[in-house]
């Protein structure tokens, strides 16, 4: 699934939204990868990313088994180290990243480690053009992402959107987008509680958490 | 989806079975409590009475209610096909996801001049029918594109020619799905506009992806043609061209090939 593909906005609300992502591919360079895999993620913890994802889980996930206090105080800090050790099996492992500068920082500490796995760039179409230049790579292949076909109207609005469509997989539906912007638009929530909860619901660690809380807030000052 | 609603007159939370698309989002996202049920119900009874807004976290389950069904076919191909951290080989399936062009630079399952498509179904986060995706599949079949054969509906047809899915999943709704084809570039037009075509018939979403490899670097080919074509795209999955084979019975059979 193109679970980092399709995100909703314009090119410009991709500025702080760049996903680099490792993906071995079965029968070619799956063997033995795990080990990569893992530094892959260290690499990219290095340079202060704002999610990270091994498929299974994210840097916060859910917790069972919490006593009422939760209510108040919900643990939110990101564990890197468990979704590097938790990598256990041949698969997509990705970072997220909020500026250019540490999308590029770590692209680059990327090409220069060889790990021979395949390296994608998700983010707007220029942001990851630049990115290669920079690094003095050439793009192999590039899939672009066309606007929803919605001939029946089933979408919500476009401030729901980018928010949910943060998780590619659907983990975070527009009814729970919608709530979280609610709970902050009626300060019931704080922009960073609310993305703390959206991002605990994607498993794979994907969902940019500073996007998320810029979106929120200006969603916050204009309802459309 | 919303499948999940307080009935009236049980006053108690009930899952619309047919709306579930057994994603896993409402047991594997939430955090539970485990507290007992008689507390948290007369806690709300009492702070509805009052009118008190009752505010809990929302993605925390008070009392630990929910529990995934064991499922067999065809319904276990909900799950197959919305939970992303869920695999089975029980059904014959390769897993859900598909490599596409993410790893291109090994696969080359996109070459010079090919542009493959990615067309999803349901997403994002409205949901489709095995019947809905059928209708593309063989109206597709109908142009004579070729179905990607490691992709997941692709393992579901029982003949790729007629774009037939197998009867027994039809009715069964999962939360998304991708068809994927690939075709010259001269087709783009067209199937693009097929795909449109078809939506109108669907009740659904449709996200398409659309891909090509570069030359030097460079995609001098499709970007040039979607904006001809008036399509607009601002975002895009890069394959930094990083990859190579690796695997040692790979790089043997390449060897004995090359001789």
């Amino acid at each position: 699934m193109t679970n980092t593909l399709h995100r909703y906005g314009h090119s410009d609300s991709f500025r702080d939204d760049y996903i680099i992502f490792a993906i071995p591919s079965k029968g070619k360079n799956d063997e033995d990868c795990i080990p990569k895999l893992k530094q892959f993620l260290r690499i990219c913890a290095k340079y202060g990313p704002s999610n990270m994802g091994n498929g299974n889980r994210g840097s916060i996930a859910p917790e069972k088994g919490l006593g009422p206090a939760a209510h108040w105080k919900r643990n939110a800090a990101p564990d890197w180290e468990k979704v590097i050790e938790g990598v256990s099996k041949p698969g997509t492992v990705s970072a997220v990243f909020a500026s250019e500068e540490q999308a590029l920082g770590c692209l680059k500490e990327v090409v220069e480690a060889d790990f021979g796995i395949s390296v994608n760039m998700s983010t707007s179409v220029e942001n990851a053009q630049r990115a290669a230049e920079n690094c003095g790579i050439k793009r192999h292949s590039v899939e672009y992402a066309l606007a929803f076909n919605d001939p029946h109207d089933h979408l919500p609005n476009s401030q729901i959107l980018g928010l949910s469509t943060m998780c590619g997989h659907g983990m975070v539906s527009f009814n729970m987008a919608r709530k979280m912007l609610d709970m902050v638009r009626e300060g019931r929530r704080t922009p960073q509680q609310a993305v703390t909860t959206l991002m605990r619901l994607c498993p794979c660690g994907v969902y940019n958490p500073e996007r998320a809380k810029r979106l929120l807030e200006e969603a916050s000052r204009e309802q459309r | 989806m919303g499948a999940i609603y307080v009935d009236p007159a049980k006053n108690r939370a009930v899952i619309n079975d047919d709306a579930c698309v057994e994603c896993g989002a409402c047991y594997r996202g939430m955090s539970t409590e485990n507290l007992n049920p008689v507390m948290v119900r007369t806690i709300r009874k009492v702070a509805r009475f009052f009118r008190f807004r009752f505010e809990p976290e929302p993605d925390v389950c008070p009392t630990g209610a929910i529990e995934m069904n064991e499922l067999e076919m065809p319904r276990l191909i909900r799950q197959i096909f919305s939970d992303p951290v869920v695999e089975h080989k029980s059904t014959g399936i390769k897993g859900r996801g598909t490599e596409e062009v993410k790893t291109n630079d090994v696969s080359l399952r996109v070459n010079a001049g090919e542009v493959g498509y990615t067309i999803e179904f349901g997403r994002p986060g409205v949901g489709v029918r095995f019947s809905d995706i059928q209708e593309m599949t063989w109206t597709l079949a109908k142009e004579g594109v070729a179905f990607e054969r490691n992709n997941p509906i692709t393992h579901l047809m029982t003949d790729t020619r007629s774009g037939d899915l197998r009867t027994d999943i039809l009715n069964e709704k999962i939360l998304s799905a991708i068809v994927e084809i690939k075709t010259p570039i001269d087709r783009v037009e067209r199937i693009l506009g097929v795909v449109e075509e078809v939506n109108e018939r669907i009740d659904t979403v449709i996200a398409v992806g659309i891909s090509t490899r570069c030359e030097d670097g460079e995609d001098k080919t499709l970007g040039p043609l979607l904006d001809d074509l008036g399509y607009y795209y601002a975002r895009a999955k890069t394959n930094m061209g990083l990859g190579r084979i690796t695997n040692k019975i790979e790089l043997k059979r390449i060897e004995t090939v090359a001789r």
